[in-house]
């Protein structure tokens, strides 16, 4: 008797049939072999998925509207994923070093730029990226304005949402820094000359800005160090009470 | 224990019934409200049952008998709260959880290993959410798409976008060599903008400080609880102004500022900006 190979949907068949598939995927998943497009079934595709179990099952209608909320909340953070992806690409190739000797970051950059596979295309992915979250995040914060969406219950999540604008603003200026050339440096320099201005503590904040008296190594460091590490996981944290505060808050406002 | 085994009167539940339906209540409320009048009323009048039950799981001894246990041992003073509630809602006891000991609980001796979990509610003690069902559809397909959609679109528009224009670098930073202009970058070429005017204290550390603790506050200032933009021309109109204002600030120093952070025309003697 000869063997016939099985065709490429009954291999599918078959694979979406195995213990291995079924294991990964919950019933609700759209990769689960007999997801039916029911009711019952969208609701698990949402409430059966890590990612998608951040949504309710069901959303206002209104809210689907593009001209509601313009997707802008929903694009800063998908903006903060792809600069967090970038971002570690990019530290495999980035010593925050910038002694008197010679700048290693700096140097670094250069190779980043020329040497490293897509390297260049990385950070500039980074670089718009981080731009574009700015500026999506105020027009974020317009919108919400504009659709009266801080009103009770939903006070509190717009403190939330004016700290992730300080941080997010805090992210961006610490990012600035770290190429160490001339734009760097002294873009730096005349931010946080205002610092140098606050009423009895000036000496303070600048040091505490600078690790020093002017912009210099440590700096560098202490900068790294924030873009990295501090102010993300700071930001994640409000992130996560503010996405956590949409749901408590009943969802999404409106309609107007 | 079936529901149906509490014994109940069954005149007060067809009065109380009737009543609550005539008031207009829904209809699983009304039995709701009716039955435990009904149970209440039962238990008042034989109040020997009472103390009984404890003593009745023993004979069924399968695992459904074992439900009256929990709901005897668990309030027997359920009824009677629920009537002094009915009574007095207002004067309702305070309960004070126990001072902690210190000591972790023990399980008591000959305690069933199996950890149950049975309340006792009566029916006004639920509470009922009455909230309009509105107008919702699935997250999946309908929003999640959207999201999709709206993601696929930025991330092209920033491959094509990074793929054509580089980030820049310049030279090594040198502390030595002031580039003429000096610029911060963009979100705060605003505040630069207002050091021409004021004193570095107003525009670097009063201005900022106001605008994020004023925004911040502006759910608690704006307590008008409309959202239609018809009540809100006060509030709209300020925003806007506010916005416009750092928008033109902004602009302002990016472009129009040259060498010496002087006056020039963008078009005349080339921008002055970098990202
Ligand atoms: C890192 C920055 C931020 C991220 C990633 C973010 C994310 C989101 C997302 C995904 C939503 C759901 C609705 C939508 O997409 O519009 C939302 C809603 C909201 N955001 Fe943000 N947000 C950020 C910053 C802000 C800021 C700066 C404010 C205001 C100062 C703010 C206030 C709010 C409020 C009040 C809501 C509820 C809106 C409603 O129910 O209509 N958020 N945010």
């Amino acid at each position: 008797m000869k063997l016939k190979p099985p065709s490429p949907s009954e291999l599918g068949d078959r694979l979406r049939d195995s213990e291995v598939w079924k294991s990964i995927f919950r019933p609700g998943s759209i990769f689960r072999k007999g997801y039916k497009d029911t009711s019952r079934d969208r609701a698990l595709a949402t409430m059966n998925n890590v990612l998608y179990h951040l949504h309710p099952v069901k959303v206002k209608r209104h809210g689907l509207k593009l001209t509601y909320t313009f997707c802008l909340g929903g694009l800063s953070f998908f903006l903060f994923i792809l600069l967090t992806v970038t971002g570690i690409f990019l530290m495999f190739f980035y010593r925050q070093q910038a002694d008197i000797g010679g700048a290693q970051a700096y140097t670094d950059m250069q190779g980043i730029r020329t040497t490293v596979f897509f390297g260049d295309f990385v950070r500039n992915l980074h670089r718009w990226g981080a731009h574009l979250m700015v500026f999506s995040v105020a027009l974020h914060m317009a919108r919400v304005f504009y659709t009266g969406a801080y009103k009770p219950p939903r006070e509190f999540n717009w403190v939330v949402g004016v700290i992730l604008l300080f941080l997010t603003l805090g992210l961006s200026f610490t990012g600035y820094l770290l190429p160490w050339d001339q734009l760097a440096i002294w873009a730096v320099t005349v931010g946080t000359s205002l610092a140098g201005y606050s009423p009895f503590i000036a000496k303070q904040m600048n040091f505490l800005l600078l690790g020093g008296v002017v912009v210099g190594p440590e700096t560098l460091l202490r900068w790294y160090v924030l873009h990295v590490l501090a102010l993300p996981f700071v930001l994640v944290l409000f992130l996560a009470v503010h996405f956590w505060r949409i749901r408590k808050d009943g969802g999404i406002s409106g309609p107007l | 224990m079936a529901r149906e085994d509490t014994p109940l009167d069954q005149e007060v539940f067809d009065r109380v019934l009737k009543e609550q339906l005539d008031a207009g209540t829904d209809k699983r409320v009304a039995e709701g409200r009716a039955r435990s009048a009904a149970v209440r009323a039962y238990k008042t009048a034989h109040p020997e049952e009472e103390a009984a039950p404890a003593a009745a799981p023993a004979a069924g001894g399968n695992g459904e008998a074992q439900a009256p246990a929990a709901a005897a041992a668990t309030p027997a003073a359920a009824p009677a709260q629920a009537a002094m509630v009915a009574a007095a809602p207002a004067s309702a006891p305070t309960r004070t959880a126990p001072l902690p000991t210190g000591n972790i609980p023990t399980p008591k001796k000959g305690a069933p290993d199996k950890h149950r979990l049975l309340a006792l509610v009566p029916p006004e003690g639920i509470q009922r959410v009455e909230r309009e069902q509105g107008d919702r559809v699935n997250v999946w397909p309908h929003l999640l798409i959207e999201e999709f959609v709206a993601m696929f679109v930025l991330s092209v528009g920033l491959v094509v976008f990074s793929t054509f224009l580089n980030a820049p670098l310049r030279e090594l930073a040198n502390a030595n060599l002031t580039p003429n202009p000096s610029k911060a970058p963009w979100y705060f070429l605003g505040l630069q903008e207002l050091l021409r005017y004021f004193h570095p204290m107003v525009a670097g550390i009063s201005i900022p400080t106001f605008i994020l603790v004023g925004l911040a506050a502006v759910p608690f200032v704006d307590r008008n609880p409309s959202t239609r933009p018809g009540d809100r021309k006060i509030a709209l109109t300020l925003f806007t102004m506010m916005f416009m204002f750092g928008a033109v600030l902004t602009i302002i120093g990016s472009f129009f500022r040259g060498p010496g952070y002087n006056w020039v025309w963008p078009w005349a003697q080339g921008v002055f900006f970098d990202l």
